[in-house]
């Protein structure tokens, strides 16, 4: 019997050897003749610098840098513009899977769009890799076996700025925070993290979203004598926060930590003005030898450097390649599979990890941004405080209500 | 004394400072509407968008051509003044005779037309300011920290609405574009040019919403969007000043600053919307709005 077994495989092995590229391309093992990539992504709003026309490229990059084809058929990368609405979102996503042989969604800037396309991925059993859009119910009530969050989440980056800081001494924290969802989990992610390093959140204010005077809320911040000021707020409503917290003469005397900030939003605000903010970032470009090589190369098409997100959208499809290739079929199930079965092991991460849940688990970095005197070329805006593990930096598995994680 | 407000007497005042520092500058943006509004009937949708170009021809001139802060406070609203002239020359001058909604649906039009160039030119984050080396610092007031800038941007937006309101009540230039807009043939048979007359109230509507925009741009980010964001409430100082009412707009926008301000300290949440409670309550109250005539 054990003789049979050993035959048996031999043989089996010896066929598929033998027809191996011949049978892929024809036994339907690749879908449609054509692996193709639809980056969801905010190309004119108010993601579109920090995600837009970078993540495309990204995409591309990674596509092109796989070699062009996997399994023998071509590699396609798509875009479209989901205006960060999720009715334009889940259409996109739906037309995307049903006529245009889209295999993989990937950027998915905005929470809600992200959220609504995630959703018809499931149901159509294509893979999403979301990499803009931030919220952890991605990987919590809304978890799907379909669904992998790349970059970073809320929680990550309160949780990593917010017990940091608490830590260095910035025991005492007012909130500035704009008034919609994700203002409020951002805060209470902090609130949380705060509390348990010891730390009192003294007061917070909830201002309208999008805001355009903060000098209001900056007052009050300043009166609550708190060491630090957490912002909530992104983009440009913390820009402005930041910019109007120089005029009043509030920062450097109470500290600023905000809970997201982008490298683009560091370039547009100037260093003058950003200098000595901590925050927590999934990726920095000038972090070593790896980053800095590849970085350039995204900077030399795109003339500016990557974020974490544009970055993270590169390393998510090259991931996703890579998994097609492991699993010989382009199938969702095996593929996904093999995403979770594999560590992620490039520029963008060391050693990550896909989690049950989809969390793609990396190590984060606690940054602050330089004085322009520190700064000694384009682009030199971070100083990496310190290295924040991944399974400290991201929400435990224990805490998660994912029902994926309990199987 | 205002302990059971839930807010010291020192907070308040300094909140009330930053009201009336927002009501100046509602003030002065509102004032180019109103402008328009009342000497063309064009309802300027494209306002934010000169507003934001302001800003940026500002921007460009201190980076591209070296000009500062203080030149570019009278060289841009010149340039938006220009290209405001430029626009009802060629545009604008053919819908006069039309209703009201085909000024506002271009002017619309044009504005999301600029936005647009704008962003894909400087993307959304935009391009920063500095706040002009002589403005730099504060004032300690005791109750507060005014920022110096802060007070000279309240002086500035308190005489241009001064001169303007000057010049178009007390002048003879100010008389003439008045009859204008009663009654522009009579006052054509008295020899004055109207159409010039029009075209160039039209570039001194522009040229206000650029030199808000100059004065706003070491405040603000300066990005293609920043005209937008506050173009909805620029438009409610003017109705519930009574369209078209010059006096209206500038204390309107004053009043709305300061209780703006006052909604920040006591239910913030709300603070974006009080300004459109107040428009309905007028409206409903005063369809004409406080400074308007019934006609």
């Amino acid at each position: 019997m054990f003789k049979f077994k050993v035959v048996a495989a031999a043989l089996a092995g010896a066929a598929s050897a033998w027809l191996a590229p011949s049978a892929i391309a024809q036994s339907g093992k690749m879908s449609d003749g054509v692996v193709k990539i639809g980056v969801q992504t905010d190309l004119s709003g108010i993601y579109s610098d920090l995600a837009g026309q970078g993540s495309v490229l990204a995409a591309k990059m990674a596509a092109e840098d796989f070699g062009g084809k996997v399994n023998g058929v071509p590699i396609e990368v798509i875009a479209g513009d989901t205006q960060n609405k999720p009715d334009v979102a889940s259409n996109m996503a739906r037309r995307w899977f049903d006529e245009d042989k889209v295999d993989m969604i990937v950027d998915l800037p905005g929470s809600a769009a992200a959220l609504a396309a995630v959703k018809v991925a499931k149901e159509k059993n294509r893979i999403a890799m979301v990499s803009s859009g931030g919220t952890t119910r991605l990987t919590n009530e809304d978890c799907t076996d379909r669904t992998v969050h790349w970059a970073y989440d809320t929680y990550a980056l309160a949780n990593g700025t917010a017990r940091a800081v608490t830590q260095q001494g910035g025991d005492t924290w007012f909130f500035i925070t704009p008034d919609y969802a994700f203002g409020h989990s951002m805060e209470k992610d902090a609130g949380e993290a705060i509390k348990a390093a010891g730390g009192k959140v003294l007061g917070s204010v909830r201002h309208p979203f999008p805001g355009s005077d903060f000098s209001t809320f900056l007052l009050q911040a300043q009166s609550s004598g708190a060491k630090v000021i957490g912002l909530a707020n992104a983009a440009s409503d913390m820009m402005t926060t930041i910019k109007q917290a120089n005029e009043f003469g509030i920062s450097p005397k109470q500290r600023l930590a905000s809970m997201i900030v982008m490298i683009t939003d560091i370039h547009a605000m100037g260093l003058k003005t950003a200098q000595g903010l901590l925050s927590t970032d999934g990726f920095y470009w000038d972090l070593n030898d790896e980053t800095r090589a590849w970085s350039k190369r995204f900077f030399e098409r795109h003339k500016r450097m990557p974020t974490m997100i544009q970055a993270g959208v590169y390393s998510a499809t090259l991931h996703y390649l890579k998994s097609i290739k492991a699993a010989g079929t382009d199938e969702a199930g095996a593929v996904m599979a093999k995403i979770k079965a594999t560590p992620v092991n490039d520029f963008f991460a060391k050693n990550g990890k896909v989690r049950a849940d989809g969390r793609m688990v990396h190590d984060m970095l606690l940054t602050q941004v330089k004085s322009p005197a520190e700064s000694k070329y384009p682009w030199d805006y971070y100083k990496v405080l310190k290295v924040i593990p991944g399974d400290q930096a991201y929400m435990p598995v224990s805490k998660s209500v994912c029902p994926l994680n309990k199987k | 004394m205002f302990e059971w407000l839930g807010i010291s007497q020192q907070a308040l005042f300094g909140q009330l400072l930053v009201g009336l520092i927002n009501g100046a500058f509602y003030a002065t943006l509102s004032l180019g509407l109103a402008v328009i509004f009342g000497l063309l009937n064009i309802v300027n949708f494209a306002h934010g968008a000169q507003y934001m170009m302001g800003a940026f021809v500002a921007w460009m001139g201190l980076n591209y051509l070296g000009i500062d802060y203080w030149w570019s406070l009278i060289l841009a609203p010149l340039a938006v003044g220009l290209v405001g002239i430029l626009l009802e020359l060629t545009l604008l001058r053919r819908l006069y005779k039309l209703d009201h909604l085909y000024g506002l649906l271009l002017t619309f039009g044009l504005a999301l037309i600029i936005e647009g160039g704008f962003r894909q030119a400087y993307g959304i984050s935009g391009e920063r300011y500095d706040i002009p080396e002589a403005l730099n610092g504060a004032f300690n007031l005791g109750f507060m920290f005014l920022p110096k800038y802060r007070g000279w941007v309240v002086t500035a937006s308190l005489i241009v609405c001064l001169l303007t309101w000057l010049v178009i009540e007390r002048t003879k230039l100010g008389a003439y574009l008045r009859a204008g807009t009663e009654n522009p043939k009579l006052l054509q048979a008295f020899g004055v040019n109207v159409p010039i007359m029009v075209t160039l109230t039209y570039g001194l509507g522009a040229a206000l919403a650029a030199f808000g925009g100059v004065l706003a741009a070491p405040i603000f980010q300066v990005n293609a969007v920043m005209g937008s964001n506050i173009l909805i409430v620029v438009f409610a100082v003017v109705v519930i000043g009574g369209l078209g009412s010059i006096i209206g707009s500038i204390v309107t926008g004053i009043a709305l600053g300061l209780i703006e301000g006052l909604t920040k300290v006591f239910y913030p949440e709300g603070s974006s919307v009080v300004i459109f409670v107040i428009m309905a309550i007028v409206l409903i109250v005063r369809p004409a709005g406080l400074f308007g005539k019934e006609k």
